[in-house]
């Protein structure tokens, strides 16, 4: 589900990639080189440039990380939902979204770094997730909203991903996206539903509505210009769109569906334009995309905590597992010998 | 997913193993790769197959095998393993011309 501009880096500071300070062999590069030009696909034993795994993996688990992240926000409204039939696809939503990350985890773990290790890197707040659950779901209309535009951006932008040049990657993310489908129009459904209720129903979504738009606008990431490590992801075939082209596709695809809903984006230079072909639309803060994105966005902290705690309270069980595996292992060999 | 990955995992004591997932969609069909998971043991990994790969009744029967069971041939092998069949084009049925009368054949 979930991506966000996938040039966000993990560690504070450093907005581009660093200088390669390994130096490839000539042979291998070229044949990598060569490979990636005829749009051809890496799979995980091939040899690859040392920047190219740190880039997948650093992608993929920040994106892996999100969609683990992602199942919060939404949870929360497991035990609120208005009916057994939305507890129902909230619960299969939700739980959709931990398949996704496993998925991804596993990808990741092709390159040859380990679950415990991307899951530190999170529990440590090294790593990245999507800056959207930072937001809390403050009414039933946002678990809608929720559906309908953060899914959408989530899905633009990772249709491209299904020609990612890393095979794992790309396979995952055609998973991802047959099971995605189903978010975005149960949530337009639901919100559909409440279109038809009340004045104070509608004004819900309305509501909703205002609090989401940019901040699904900024999901797809800095503006093209600032956004260096994504030249170097275009070279590899890792990035097919640009962020802005996203952007622009996804607000295209978002005003018919709104005027239908008969809901208004929060836009006041929102307008379609002739000469274009497309719909202009107005500036996006991005210093509260960084101020999010740098931890200090309204849930931050409190999303962390509950990934931690919930780690941490299931240790045992992992443990009491592996303790239970290793001991059957053993009575079966003694009976074997 | 893979089959060998590096070994320089430092967490690995406390991590589950790792299994690859078969699943087969339909009967007379092959089970197919589609991915991998982390469990414990055998049962769980079928288990946890279920949950994770077939949420839309995409199979009607599942493989779980330790990845690490598997043996892979080398990508730097490419050549010496596959390179062999590729002028034996006399393989193939479209090698040969056969008179158009004959039909199909």
């Amino acid at each position: 589900m979930y991506t966000q501009s996938m040039s966000v880096p993990d560690d504070k500071g450093s907005r581009s990639v660093q200088p390669m300070a390994v130096t490839e062999p000539a042979d291998r590069m070229a044949r990598f080189d060569a490979c990636i030009d005829a749009d051809g696909r890496i799979e995980p034993q091939d040899w690859m440039p040392e920047a190219y795994r740190k880039t997948l993996v650093r992608q993929i688990s920040q994106h892996a990380h999100s969609e683990i992240v992602g199942m919060l926000p939404e949870g929360n409204w497991i035990g609120r939902a208005p009916s057994l039939k939305r507890k129902a696809i909230l619960i299969a939503k939700v739980q959709d979204e931990g398949g996704h990350g496993l998925y991804l985890y596993s990808a990741a773990e092709t390159l040859g770094t380990s679950r415990d290790q991307m899951l530190q890197a999170l529990h440590e707040g090294k790593a990245k997730y999507s800056s959207i659950f930072n937001y809390p779901t403050l009414t039933w209309a946002d678990v809608g909203v929720i559906g309908w535009l953060v899914d959408g951006a989530a899905i633009m932008n990772q249709i491209p991903l299904c020609r990612c040049s890393y095979g794992p990657y790309a396979r995952a993310m055609v998973r991802v996206c047959k099971e995605e489908s189903f978010h975005q129009r149960q949530g337009y459904e639901s919100l559909m539903v409440m279109m038809r209720g009340t004045p104070a129903q509608r004004e819900m979504v309305q509501d909703a509505v205002n609090r989401w738009w940019w901040k699904c606008l900024a999901m797809f990431g800095p503006p093209d210009a600032d956004s260096p490590n994504s030249v170097q992801g275009m070279r590899w075939g890792i990035k097919r769109v640009s962020n802005d082209e996203l952007r622009q596709q996804f607000v295209d695809a978002t005003v018919p569906q709104a005027k239908l809903l008969g809901v208004s984006l929060p836009d006041p230079l929102l307008k379609w334009n002739e000469a274009r072909g497309h719909h202009d639309y107005g500036p996006i803060d991005w210093d509260e995309f960084w101020h999010t994105v740098n931890g200090n966005g309204p849930c931050n902290k409190e999303r962390l905590a509950t990934r931690v705690k919930a780690h941490e309270d299931g240790a045992w069980v992992r443990e009491a597992a592996l303790a239970h595996a290793r001991k059957r292992q053993q009575a079966n060999l003694k009976e074997a010998a | 997913m893979s089959t060998s990955r590096p070994s320089t995992e430092p967490a690995a004591l406390k991590e589950w193993p790792l299994w690859e997932v078969f699943v087969r969609s339909k009967q007379g069909l092959e089970h197919k790769h589609c991915g991998s998971l982390h469990a414990a043991d055998a049962a769980q990994a079928l288990v946890m197959a279920r949950d994770v790969y077939t949420r839309r009744q995409e199979g009607v029967s599942i493989w779980v095998v330790p990845s690490r069971a598997i043996t892979a041939s080398s990508p730097d092998d490419k050549g010496e393993l596959f390179d062999p069949a590729a002028d034996k084009i006399y393989r193939h049925p479209t090698f040969y011309d056969i008179p158009n009368e004959v039909g199909h054949m």
